[in-house]
């Protein structure tokens, strides 16, 4: 993996003509954890495909550059709320389809590792019907980082788990993609709270910064600043609204 | 254990048909010219074995080798109408066009142009099962979730490799369900095709009974065929059946 760059998304994007949002200017940082809320509909997620280089059915004016200069395709790994996984293969078919859909060799060991990490051992020929909930949001990440990119998109990644299994996953995610630039979209103040070094809330007026603790994610939950900084962001949240 | 009930219910199915039919014939005291009971069906069956096997063989050769062509090229169809978006608009209306011409209707021509040979009964099965198969598999593979398809997107996939190893594998159910109706009606192509020329075949043995007044001879063949279509049909369904579990998520 090569020194992962910021990404930075300046413009404005139109629905039909009229603003999504105003004009913003979104920095994610380098290596850095940034997280992205807002109401539904507010644009985070269209933010977020805009550097994925997916559709989002918004005219978007504007710019969006990596640090480096160079372009960001090809250097993007992304995970959405659905886990995405192909229900004819098996964990491991899973975690090397990037190699496959780009027809490159996969390095098995590497993904086994990965698998290992991703607390899926023992269920590495196992097909996703067969897995938890939780489990196949953990051979989810595990497939993000076989891709092994520098700058890696999360879209609610974790809002369909259950709060115990959630919790989990964000702690399991912050651990294993440390280091690299990430960029969460979220609809959970808690889970901001929790995993990043810069929150921002997004709305039709544009972007602003919510507060958060000066430690260093991850954090733990029960954590009385990072609890705190969860209930201020919520507050924020209700009156953007 | 499972098995034996199936052959169970199966035989109390038959029963129970047999039954009506002759209950039917009983009753009705209709000539056994215009309908004959299961008895004398069963007696002309036996006693016409070896012509009646000789001629379904022509007509099940004719079926098989038309429904795996059909299937070829209904599949060939979809990936090509799948890949393109010129084909997608020059051929889409073709093929429904093609599909709302009766294949009845232009049995008489395909005789004229392949002869009273396998070949013009080929093709009407082949014409008869492409549009169900063609449009089956293309509408799968256009309805591979969105999701998927911005993954394979993110992961950098070509078009070739995004068709081969996602959008195929999450179409196989629909060709499935596509196969299934090609199976029911490529048993019709064969025997149209029969009934409008030919000199050999199970369609062919009809028209000349049905000249003969021999309904028995009528009906033991209708037999043939519909028991072979039964079986064709569980066949290919076991088949999609497989199919679906591997590829489909279970409950989805």
């Amino acid at each position: 993996m090569t020194a992962p760059p910021s990404i930075c998304v300046e413009g404005e994007a139109l629905i039909a003509g009229a603003p999504l949002f105003a004009h913003v200017r979104l920095d994610v940082r380098a290596g850095q954890w940034t997280s992205l809320l807002g109401a539904s509909g507010a644009g985070k997620s269209t933010l977020l495909r805009l550097i994925a280089g997916l559709d989002t059915g918004v005219e978007f004016r504007g710019s969006i550059t990596a640090s480096d200069g160079r372009p960001l395709a090809g250097r993007v790994a992304y995970m959405a709320q659905s886990d995405l996984l192909a229900p004819w293969l098996d964990v491991v078919g899973n975690v090397v389809l990037g190699a496959r859909l780009r027809g490159e060799k996969a390095d098995i060991d590497r993904a086994m590792e990965l698998i290992e990490r991703a607390g899926l051992a023992g269920h590495a020929r196992q097909r996703p019907h067969t897995l938890s909930g939780g489990q196949r949001q953990r051979a989810s990440l595990a497939r993000t980082l076989m891709e092994d990119r520098p700058v890696v998109l999360l879209d609610e990644p974790f809002s369909a788990l259950d709060a115990r299994t959630r919790a989990e996953m964000q702690e399991l995610a912050g651990e294993m993609l440390a280091g690299r630039t990430v960029l969460l979209v979220t609809h959970e103040p808690g889970e901001a709270a929790r995993l990043s070094h810069q929150a921002l809330l997004i709305s039709a007026g544009g972007l602003r910064p919510l507060p958060l603790p000066d430690s260093v994610p991850v954090r733990a939950f029960d954590d009385a600043a990072t609890l705190d900084a969860q209930a201020r962001m919520f507050r924020l949240l209700r009156e953007a609204a | 254990m499972r098995a034996l009930m199936t052959v169970l219910r199966i035989a109390a199915v038959f029963a129970f048909a047999t039954g009506l039919w002759q209950v039917i014939v009983w009753l009705t005291q209709v000539p056994h010219f215009i309908l004959p009971g299961p008895g004398r069906v069963a007696r002309q069956l036996w006693e016409s074995r070896a012509l009646i096997a000789e001629n379904a063989q022509v007509t099940f050769l004719q079926i098989i080798v038309g429904l795996l062509l059909g299937t070829l090229l209904g599949v060939a169809t979809a990936i090509q109408l799948a890949m393109s978006n010129v084909s997608r608009v020059l051929m889409r209306p073709v093929l429904i066009f093609a599909q709302a011409v009766p294949v009845f209707a232009i049995a008489p021509i395909l005789t004229l142009w392949l002869g009273y040979g396998p070949a013009s009964k080929i093709v009407m099965v082949v014409l008869i099962i492409y549009f169900p198969v063609a449009s089956a598999f293309f509408d799968g593979l256009s309805r591979t979730p969105q999701g998927h398809l911005d993954l394979a997107h993110v992961m950098g996939a070509s078009g070739l490799r995004q068709l081969l190893h996602l959008r195929i594998p999450h179409a196989l159910p629909s060709l499935a369900s596509g196969l299934r109706l090609a199976a029911v009606a490529s048993p019709f192509g064969a025997v149209i095709g029969e009934w409008v020329g030919s000199s050999q075949g199970l369609g062919h043995l009809m028209l000349l009974s049905s000249g003969r007044a021999q309904t028995d001879m009528m009906f033991a063949c209708l037999f043939v065929l519909a028991l072979f279509t039964v079986l064709l049909y569980f066949l290919i369904d076991k088949l999609g059946v497989m199919v679906v579990s591997r590829y489909a998520e279970p409950g989805a």
